[in-house]
């Protein structure tokens, strides 16, 4: 199973303030990641550079990659372990005129069997005495899928995908200790949106464990709604925050979602920044989502993608950061060491290890995995 | 929903519309000292960000509203 992150802009967005038409400011970040969970490890680099000329614009740059090892279960049950790397670059630029800032920014990833381009425009702008922003995005993608057969590109398969995506996005000041936001944003994809290598399986007596596999059959086109509130809150007996968000979700496929998150910033000891942070995920299965179909062909359209199985998710969060400056390089205005762990457990409700022998299939257990997420980043400021 | 971008479109427009009436701000500029603090950033490290929101969408079925320029994802 291969899912891939053709763009995420957000990367490219910058710290800005919660509100303020001001640009983001000039830093460079440089970040190694590694997510380990079941069977699956993907660690990389990741640079970002922003900096702003005249004022007035703010161009950021951003390369990023995935080298990933996968013995997943999907993997195990119907496929061979693999090894493949993903490259990311990203460039940006932000235009300042007045409250408004004009965006732009073209995405490329790029790996041995998947070809992503993305491109974004951007416009936010600030309102009422600047207690308000508004902005809106649109988002194009252009995607190439192949497939690998023994390490190689199978000529016979080619097929592409194309996505839209419209966000909408409202930053308010609330009051002088508290900022909220309330985005939403409609994403449409059509193309070929299963997985060339993913099955799913089927009842099947005449075998000795009793089911088959079959290619999944996605349908082409997929519109999805997103919507979300946060709140951050600076409390009054001691500098320190709080975050809450809640995300609702929904899609033409039949999947809701509910995803709720809630951070505490706590700085301390002068230079050093502490942060805990809980999230809560849980969705529904989509409509054509089944761990096991009664025959062959059975509808017109086939899923056992865990990912859209009916599951619920736990990850706890915890990060130190550590300010320093160097006096021997006065360009540097300050730096941090960031430290971030998070914990991520899946139980999902009605996909089960298909690893597992049993006498009557469906009965095998569940499937749940825990993942360790590690990121170590420095930030300078320039 | 058939015209999402109308949609948006129009919600965009009313808001701006708004930004044409005066509204006294409720906060003045030097009482924002609070906000202005780092640790009220909505995203203090983009980089960090960006990286989670893709972990957890490679996971998940849900995708977009997270703030931002928005999220994304190409996956198949």
């Amino acid at each position: 199973m291969r899912r891939r992150l053709a763009i995420t802009a957000l990367t490219l967005a910058g710290a800005a303030p919660a509100v303020g038409a001001v640009l983001p400011e000039d830093r460079a970040d440089l970040l190694y990641h590694r997510y380990d969970g079941g069977g699956v490890v993907v660690d990389g680099p990741s640079l970002l550079v922003r900096k702003a000329f005249f004022d007035k614009v703010s161009v950021a740059a951003n390369y990023y990659v995935d080298m990933v090892s996968s013995a997943s279960i999907d993997v195990e049950t119907t496929a061979s372990p693999y090894e493949e790397e993903r490259t990311q670059y990203s460039l940006s630029a932000d235009y300042l005129r007045g409250k408004i800032i004009y965006s732009a920014g073209f995405v490329n990833s790029s790996e041995s069997d998947y070809e992503a381009d993305t491109a974004f425009v951007s416009i936010s702008q600030d309102m009422f005495g600047d207690l308000t922003t508004v902005s809106f995005t649109y988002k194009r993608g252009w995607n190439d899928v192949f497939r690998n057969v023994n390490g190689e590109n199978d000529p016979t398969f080619q097929e592409q995908v194309e996505t839209r995506s419209y966000a909408f996005g409202l930053t308010q000041v609330l009051t002088r200790s508290l900022v909220g936001s309330a985005n939403f944003e409609v994403i449409s994809d059509e193309g070929f949106l299963g997985s060339p290598y993913r099955s799913v399986r089927y009842v099947d007596p005449g075998t000795p464990n009793g089911f088959s596999f079959q290619s999944e059959v996605y349908p082409n086109t997929r519109q999805s709604n997103a919507a979300s509130v946060r709140l951050k809150y600076f409390l009054p007996w001691w500098r320190a925050a709080v975050n809450g968000r809640y995300r609702y979700y929904d899609d033409t496929w039949g999947v809701t979602g509910h995803t709720a998150e809630l951070t505490y910033t706590h700085p301390a000891f002068n230079r050093w920044i502490f942060e805990g942070s809980v999230r809560y995920y849980n969705q529904d299965a989509a409509d054509f989502y089944s761990d096991l179909f009664p025959r062959r062909d059975f509808a017109n359209f086939l899923a056992r993608d865990k990912e859209l199985s009916t599951f619920t998710s736990l990850t706890l969060g915890a990060s130190v950061s550590y300010d320093f400056g160097i006096a021997r390089l006065p360009w540097i205005q300050r730096g941090q060491l960031n430290l971030r762990y998070d914990l991520i457990t899946i139980d999902y409700d009605d996909f089960r290890d298909a690893r597992v022998d049993v006498d009557v299939p469906g009965t095998e257990p569940l499937y749940s995995l825990d993942a360790n997420v590690v990121q170590a980043f420095v930030s300078i400021w320039f | 929903m058939k015209h999402p971008a109308a949609l948006l479109l129009a919600l965009g427009t009313l808001a701006t519309l708004g930004g044409c009436g005066s509204v006294e701000p409720w906060v003045k500029p030097y009482e924002r000292e609070i906000l202005a603090d780092p640790i009220m950033a909505f995203d203090r490290f983009p980089i960090s960000t960006s990286y989670l929101d893709h972990v957890f969408e490679v996971r998940e079925g849900a995708r977009g509203a997270m703030g931002g320029a928005g999220g994304g994802c190409g996956c198949n």
